[in-house]
């Protein structure tokens, strides 16, 4: 098993130079990708008012009359959750009620996810008992830096048995791992530890998600499932701003696993201001006229 | 259902076409119709006929061009003659100005430049937007940088004057750029055919140096058929021919331009491997297998057409590869999402297509995506080609299509061997995460490029170009530029008969046989019409005393480190400066050059390993020896030429010269190139191989060194033919190397007649290079024959050189002739 970093690289870098997506299909891709985002807010001034304007908008991320004249006011578009910290948990449940969109709660100590382990325990259980039905949990970073496969293993799978029947995405926190082959074994772990999604990095790290990074997953995801016959789903989060890229990671999803991992059930975008940018550019391709944010309902 | 609603459920990607308008006003500009470019004007042909020009994807007409005529072609080497004396004149900064120039104007007008390569020559927009037009400018920008330098850094070289260029249609424009860049930096001026099936962009650029202010008759360009580059490659006025193609039509070059004087570098065909270890990344691999086979629809001369795998990871790899292939996209090539289009002619498609029917009927398992080609155009899908062993057509052949077959070996050593098992040598791909295993492998593999972990990488700062059957010659980097200039002790000379027919040849010293009067050192008598003599003998040994009679001396062959009797037990006189027979060498036959080139090869197999730092112990300890005996070589010489205070000097010129060469040894470094990769370039200096010497007639001791030297020093192996005049001094010299630690084989002598040795040596297929000192007739036999394996040679035309001086008679020239340079690609980053 290895990751060849330079090769990788190359691969990352004609991804969105051997393919293109334009016009009517450009539209439909992109309203794809506001299906696949776990709305996020995960800062330190979070107050309920602010989540449920957030909840808000995950119920309603594009103006309806754009979606009309896309003809794609059927769809039902939402996003596919809304992602906060298990203090806003509650706050965010009560706005989404009557939709379909799960809560996702990051947990386990987020960041860092050095806490005691008792106590990261207890908070999926609490966010799960709070009406979360997705767990966003941080490893060991330490783990991987080790080598203790062993360790990481236990850990993620105490972490799936304390989420139940939670949707369980397991963040690695990739910037923090220092090599592709850390990332690609990490990955291997947690999918036999259980995760339900990988996820690349919290958004708290100084690198995120990279498409490097994203190809190395992919393929641990298409590696595993080769030989368990599992689909896991990924989840790049951190960095992913502009609609462009947002069908950059689509690009990638089609190319290296397939169309079933182009919907929310196996792929997630962890973003905050990515919507804006999708939004701009679906007034633009409606209207032909390049769309201005204010145009467009904060979250 | 809306479209988008339901592109929303199948997340297809649809069209999304680079507009043509640009290219197409363009033509249109030119109403379609284009002349060739003759110092500096668009005229439209001497004879009036013209051709096609269409798109592969949709076999539409795009434009009228010129059928260049050998008076059109006439026209323009006259034009580029004109030119040249000014041009040449040009300070290397001015010269440079103007290469900045068209490189500048490149970039302003890439896009233009990469939708008119892609319709007419049916490569995928992406890779013309994003490889070549970008590197055709880079190579401008470079090259622009080696003009401003040439003063500094090739202080007594000269231009060449005259270049007559042929390219192919694969990359119509970076062909150009690699051929018209060094030229015009180095000094000369060119003309240029560009491909038949791709003129356009030639013609957009010939447009661009004008605007560009280039000087009239520095670019010429001539489009045609084969029968336009043959006028060019027969042209008496042209200095040197470059080429990239087939290696079929480089042999036809080769022997079209033989004892012409011109100087020539090919880039021909290749079969490279692609080699897989067990522990590289499959994944990255099978990325590696797109960029290598179906890059520009495997149209690509060093395209990784062999995959190479080790066995344990053979089905993983093919599973892998199968699966990715379902995802490649192929169709016109002006869709931005597409990885394949057209293959650029149906002769080409029909070629591929009966090839692979072949490997099918050899029992070769044919694998081809699940989506099918479109049906308008010449398309040909991906294929993947298992079940096939080194003896199947189809791993031996050139495909130049989107064809990859796969084998499998066992050991690295097996792999090596396996890869190294073609009549090529153009490039080499080779996957392993393991640093040890990969900078073993990459020296071993006989190509002029090693991609370690990636493939099909190129820069202008990089040399490119091929061992073996792949031609010879160098494009880009340092190792490029000396195709495009000569020392400048040799301006004004060429040798050779211009008109290529073999017959005249100019100042040949050979024209003064007369087999009994050596004059000085351009007597060339071989012995070829002697009989074995029963005239007195000279009183050669003279030093043996005034009363005893000397010791018989039997000169014998030296092969494999023994002297050994010839094949054919005949002996030929070796005449003293008086015309008496002072001793007799044996007359080596083809079958002494068999046993000499087996040992030769056996022996390379232990020098190319050995340091750098022992072979110059030996070469100097071989100048020990040498002068240890150097009254009795000195008296053997006067002998010879009767002129003492000569031979003295010879001796002593000889002793120096293995000193420089054993100098030399360790300091002909290689570089790493400045290429824009996160990676080292390595650009090492190999040595040829087996090297056949045939050494001069004059100085017979010190040609004899001046050229074994260097050969030896760079880790060659020689057979050597010394002097027929005084082949004496080599066969006394045998017993310096035997008491020199010299290695059995690596210098092998072989005495005898010219004519008779040189075409065995020139037409050997296992002998890799040849250098020729002798006649002008023997230089046009020794070029005309090496067509067999390509061999590279050097010959002198029949043109002196003065040994004795250290200008011509040692240095560089003979270093950059004894080595090629491979280039590898080792990228890194954890």
């Amino acid at each position: 098993m290895s990751v060849n970093r330079s090769a990788v690289e190359r691969r990352a870098a004609t991804l969105g130079t051997r393919r293109s997506v334009k016009k009517d299909w450009q539209a439909a891709w992109l309203l794809r990708a506001v299906s696949c985002i776990d709305l996020t807010t995960l800062a330190g001034d979070d107050t309920p008012g602010r989540v449920r304007r957030l909840c808000a908008k995950a119920r309603q991320p594009v103006r309806p009359e754009i979606l009309q004249g896309l003809g794609a006011a059927e769809l039902g578009l939402t996003t596919a959750a809304v992602c906060v910290y298990h203090a806003m948990v509650e706050p965010a449940v009560a706005a989404l009620r009557g939709s379909k969109i799960p809560v996702a709660a990051v947990s386990t100590g987020f960041p860092a996810g050095l806490s005691p382990f008792e106590q990261r325990l207890a908070e999926i259980r609490a966010s799960v008992e709070a009406g979360a039905r997705e767990i966003d949990i941080v490893i060991t970073r330490a783990h991987v830096l080790l080598g203790d496969w062993q360790a990481l293993y236990d850990e993620v799978r105490a972490f799936r048995d304390a989420g139940g029947d939670a949707h369980v995405k397991t963040i690695l926190a990739t910037g923090e791992l220092g090599r592709l082959r850390n990332v690609y074994q990490a990955s291997l772990v947690c999918m036999m530890g259980g995760a339900d999604f990988v996820k690349t990095s919290t958004g708290k790290e100084s690198v995120n998600a990279t498409l490097p990074v994203g190809i190395t997953m992919v393929r641990a995801i298409r590696a595993y499932g080769e030989r368990t016959g599992v689909r896991v789903g990924l989840k790049p989060a951190g960095g992913i701003r502009t609609a462009k890229d947002a069908l950059m990671w689509l690009i990638l999803m089609k190319e290296e696993l397939g169309r079933p991992w182009m919907e929310a059930a196996l792929f997630r975008f962890g973003a905050s201001s990515l919507l804006g940018d999708i939004e701009r550019q679906l007034e633009h391709q409606l209207t032909g006229r390049y769309s201005a944010a204010h145009r467009h309902p904060m979250a | 259902m809306s479209r988008i609603a339901e592109i929303y459920e199948t997340l297809e990607y649809g069209p999304a076409p680079e507009s043509a308008d640009h290219a197409d006003a363009w033509l249109d500009g030119h109403e379609r119709r284009f002349g060739v470019f003759l110092g500096g004007a668009w005229e439209y042909g001497s004879s009036g006929e013209t051709f096609e020009t269409v798109s592969p994807s949709s076999g539409h007409h795009l434009a009228t061009v010129t059928q260049g005529s050998a008076e059109d072609v006439d026209r323009a080497v006259r034009a580029a003659r004109a030119a040249f004396p000014e041009w040449r004149a040009l300070d290397g900064h001015a010269r440079a100005r103007h290469l900045y120039a068209v490189a500048r104007r490149l970039q302003k007008h890439a896009r233009l430049f990469a939708v008119l390569e892609s319709m007419d020559n049916g490569k995928p927009i992406r890779e013309s937007r994003d490889l070549d037009i970008p590197l055709v400018a880079r190579h401008f920008y470079h090259h622009a940088g080696w003009s401003q330098l040439m003063a500094e850094e090739l202080p007594g070289y000269a231009p060449v004057g005259v270049v007559g260029q042929i390219i192919p249609w694969n990359f119509p424009l970076l062909m150009l750029a690699w051929k018209i860049a060094p030229a015009l930096a180095m000094g000369n001026t060119v003309v240029l055919k560009p491909a038949e099936l791709t003129p356009l962009t030639a013609l957009l650029f010939a447009e661009l140096c004008d605007d560009a202010g280039l000087p009239p008759g520095v670019v010429n360009i001539v489009t045609g058929d084969g029968s336009t580059g043959a006028a060019l490659v027969a042209h008496p006025d042209v200095d040197k021919i470059a080429f990239t193609g087939s290696t079929e039509v480089g042999r036809i070059i080769r022997a079209a331009t033989a004892g012409t004087g011109k100087r020539l570098s090919l880039e021909l065909g290749g079969k490279s491997p692609f080699v897989v270890y067990e522990d590289a990344d499959l994944d990255s691999v099978v990325e590696g297998v797109v960029d290598a086979i179906w890059f520009n629809q495997g149209q690509v001369c060093c395209a990784g057409s062999r995959i190479l795998v080790q066995e344990g990871v053979a089905g993983e790899l093919e599973r892998k590869l199968r699966a990715r292939m379902e995802t490649l996209r192929m169709g016109d090539p002006l869709d931005k999402g597409v990885d394949m289009g057209a293959i650029v002619a149906p002769v080409q498609l029909e070629k591929i297509r009966s090839l692979v029917a072949q490997g099918q009927e050899e029992g070769a398992r044919i694998w081809q995506p699940s989506w099918s080609a479109p049906e308008e155009g010449w398309f040909y899908p991906p294929t993947l080609c298992t079940d096939v062993s080194p003896s199947s057509t189809i791993a031996q052949v050139e495909i130049f299509g989107p064809v990859v077959v796969m084998m499998t070996f066992r050991t690295p050593a097996e792999a090596v061997a396996l890869a190294n098992d073609t009549r090529y040598g153009l490039a080499a791909s080779v996957w392993t995460e393991s640093v040890n295993l990969a900078l073993d492998v990459a020296p071993r593999i006989k190509a002029g490029t090693v991609w370690v972990n990636c493939t099909n990488l190129f820069d202008a700062a990089a040399g490119f170009g091929g061992y073996r059957e792949s031609g010879y010659g160098r494009e880009g980097g340092r190792e490029g530029l000396f195709e495009y200039v000569k020392p400048a002790w040799q301006e004004g000379r060429r040798g050779g008969a211009p008109d290529a027919d073999g017959s005249a040849r100019g100042g040949a010293p050979v024209d003064a046989v007369d087999g009994h009067g050596p004059t000085g050192s351009s007597a060339a008598s071989d012995g070829q019409d002697e009989s074995p003599s029963t005239e007195a003998r000279a009183p050669a040994e003279r030093t043996a005393g005034p009363s005893l009679p000397g010791i018989d001396r039997t000169a014998k062959l030296y092969i494999g480190g023994r002297q050994v009797r010839p094949d054919a037990d005949y002996s030929i006189p070796v005449r003293a400066h008086d015309g008496t027979v002072m001793t007799e060498v044996p007359r080596g036959n083809r079958k002494d050059v068999r046993n000499a080139v087996e040992a030769a090869h056996e022996a390379a197999r232990g020098w190319v390993p050995r340091t750098a730092h022992n072979r110059a112990q030996i070469l100097y300890y071989l100048a020990e020896n040498l002068s240890a005996r150097a009254t009795e070589l000195a008296d053997r010489l006067t002998t010879l030429s009767g002129e003492a205070s000569r031979a003295t000097e010879e001796v002593d010129a000889a002793v120096r010269r293995l000193f420089t060469y054993a100098a030399w040894a360790d300091k002909w470094d290689g570089r790493v190139h400045h290429t824009p990769f996160r990676n080292v370039t390595l650009a090492m200096p190999e040595p040829i191989g087996v090297l056949a010497v045939v050494c001069p007639d004059e100085a017979p001791l010190l040609g004899f060194i001046s050229t074994v030297a260097p050969a030896v020093a760079m880790g060659n192996a020689v057979v050597a033919v010394p002097s027929r005049q005084g082949p004496v001094l080599a066969t006394d010299f045998y017993q310096v190397l035997e008491t020199s630690d010299v290695p059995a084989g690596v210098v092998n002598i072989v005495t005898g007649s010219d004519e008779e040795l040189r075409p065995v040596l020139a037409s050997h297929d296992d002998v890799d290079g040849m250098w020729y000192f002798g006649s002008a007739e023997g230089a046009a036999d020794v070029e005309r024959l090496s067509t067999g394996n390509m061999k590279r040679t050097w010959v002198d035309h029949g043109l002196e050189r003065d040994w004795f001086s250290a200008e011509q008679g040692q240095g560089e020239d003979f270093l950059w002739e004894a080595t090629q340079i491979k280039n590898i690609w080792i990228p890194y980053g954890e």
